[in-house]
């Protein structure tokens, strides 16, 4: 006997957008009551005006399955079609099972692979680069990527370092095979050495024996440092490994973070005014893995991006990790 | 080797651009947060922007002894 091997799809793209946040609207004025700062301090650090927190009913797991639904209708396609579904998620609050088995489940697939992943703020672009690599090796036909987190259930309202910077949100993707070449080679990597650079505050038994819970803990300067440097030039080497000059560009969408950082790339990267660059942390604020998907449908829905734009995508964050590539938009 | 003053002037076209600082109220006797209003962000920004620049290291905890435009200039001086 000869042992067949798998064969997929000559390219991958993603066929489909879609996304989710919460109802609840936070302002600066109201995360002023929690820490002693002001909307003017907030908004000159760090872009933001306001953020999205879930609210009664809204969870992880019901933004996930809104924006997978949202992504599906955008390709065309129903939950049947998917073969696998990704999850990146820092904030679904069972260690087992996955949160992908769940969605792939309820979205209604005929069970589909699934499996979450934890890359943090870059784990929507490390389950972009999973699926292209499904698709193309003939693993996948159809695959489900969501970012999702709920990370006000992981925020320390008395840390006036970050308690402003975080929120909720979901974002989908589904990548499927093309005929064309529609998705960049993705550049990627860790920081381990920086591992404390974001971390918790406690592990979670430690937490629960001191009668708290455990939160998000940041040595902003350190992140931003790095974001602002190694990540910079990280986003330069997607391009060149897509073989896209800037000039091709239409968008430019890194995690957001902090429009801060999204300044300082900008100055480093010297991309032509042509180039459109997502700014969605002034409404939603940083909502994680969720952040670049959300971007790609806000940017869509207002007409800032069209169908056939080429983006370039970089996600960065706890770990520390990095994730990046260049897209077409479907 | 580069001069204090080619130093100096190549540092205030990096403060003008990152943090809009006129190039010409960039001197030695400024401190970066008091009299340029150069804030953290921005100063971490600086920081990068110098080891790029001049080809030095500069660690955290040197970085935060760095006040005045002189102090960076000093440190360039010495370790590149």
């Amino acid at each position: 006997m000869t042992l067949q091997p798998s064969t997929g799809a000559p390219h991958a793209r993603i066929s489909g957008l879609g996304s989710a946040l919460p109802s609840r609207v936070v302002d600066n004025a109201e995360m002023c009551t929690y820490i002693d700062s002001s909307d003017e301090w907030i908004q000159q650090r760090t872009g933001i005006v306001e953020r999205r927190w879930v609210a009664e009913g809204e969870t992880v797991e019901s933004l996930s399955l809104a924006a997978g639904r949202a992504a599906l209708d955008h390709a065309g396609l129903t939950g049947a079609d998917l073969d696998a579904v990704i999850v990146s998620t820092v904030s679904h609050m069972l260690q087992t099972p996955s949160l992908a088995a769940v969605i792939a489940a309820k979205i209604g697939t005929d069970g589909a692979a699934a499996f979450d992943i934890a890359a943090a703020c870059a784990g929507f672009c490390y389950g972009l680069a999973q699926a292209e690599s499904l698709v193309r090796s003939g693993a996948a036909t159809h695959v489900l990527v969501i970012g999702a987190e709920t990370l006000s259930n992981l925020t320390d309202l008395s840390d006036r370092s970050t308690a402003f910077l975080f929120s909720d949100g979901a974002g989908a993707a589904v990548v499927g095979p093309s005929d064309e070449p529609a998705m960049g080679p993705v550049v990627w990597g860790s920081d381990g050495g920086q591992a404390d650079a974001i971390t918790m505050s406690n592990p979670w038994p430690e937490a629960l024996a001191l009668g708290e819970t455990s939160s998000i803990v940041m040595d902003g300067r350190a992140v931003f440092r790095w974001a602002t440097g190694f990540i910079a030039t990280a986003a330069e080497r997607c391009l060149s490994a897509a073989g896209v000059r800037p000039d091709e560009l239409d968008l430019f969408v890194p995690h957001q973070a902090n429009n801060r950082i999204t300044d300082a790339m900008l100055r480093h990267l010297h991309l032509p005014e042509s180039v459109t660059v997502a700014r969605t942390i002034t409404h939603y604020g940083n909502n994680s893995a969720a952040s670049i998907p959300v971007a790609l449908c806000d940017m869509l829905a207002s007409g800032e991006a069209k169908s056939g734009d080429l983006a370039l995508l970089i996600g960065f964050g706890a770990g520390l990790v990095y994730a990046g590539q260049v897209v077409r938009l479907p | 080797m580069a001069t204090t003053e080619e130093i100096r002037a190549q540092l205030a076209e990096l403060v003008n651009d990152v943090a809009g600082v006129p190039v010409e109220d960039v001197q030695l006797d400024k401190s970066f947060v008091d009299d340029l209003d150069v804030d953290s962000l921005a100063m971490v920004e600086i920081i990068v922007g110098c080891e790029e620049k001049f080809g030095v290291t500069i660690p955290d905890e040197e970085s935060k002894n760095l006040k005045t435009v002189g102090d960076a200039v000093a440190y360039i001086e010495q370790h590149s």
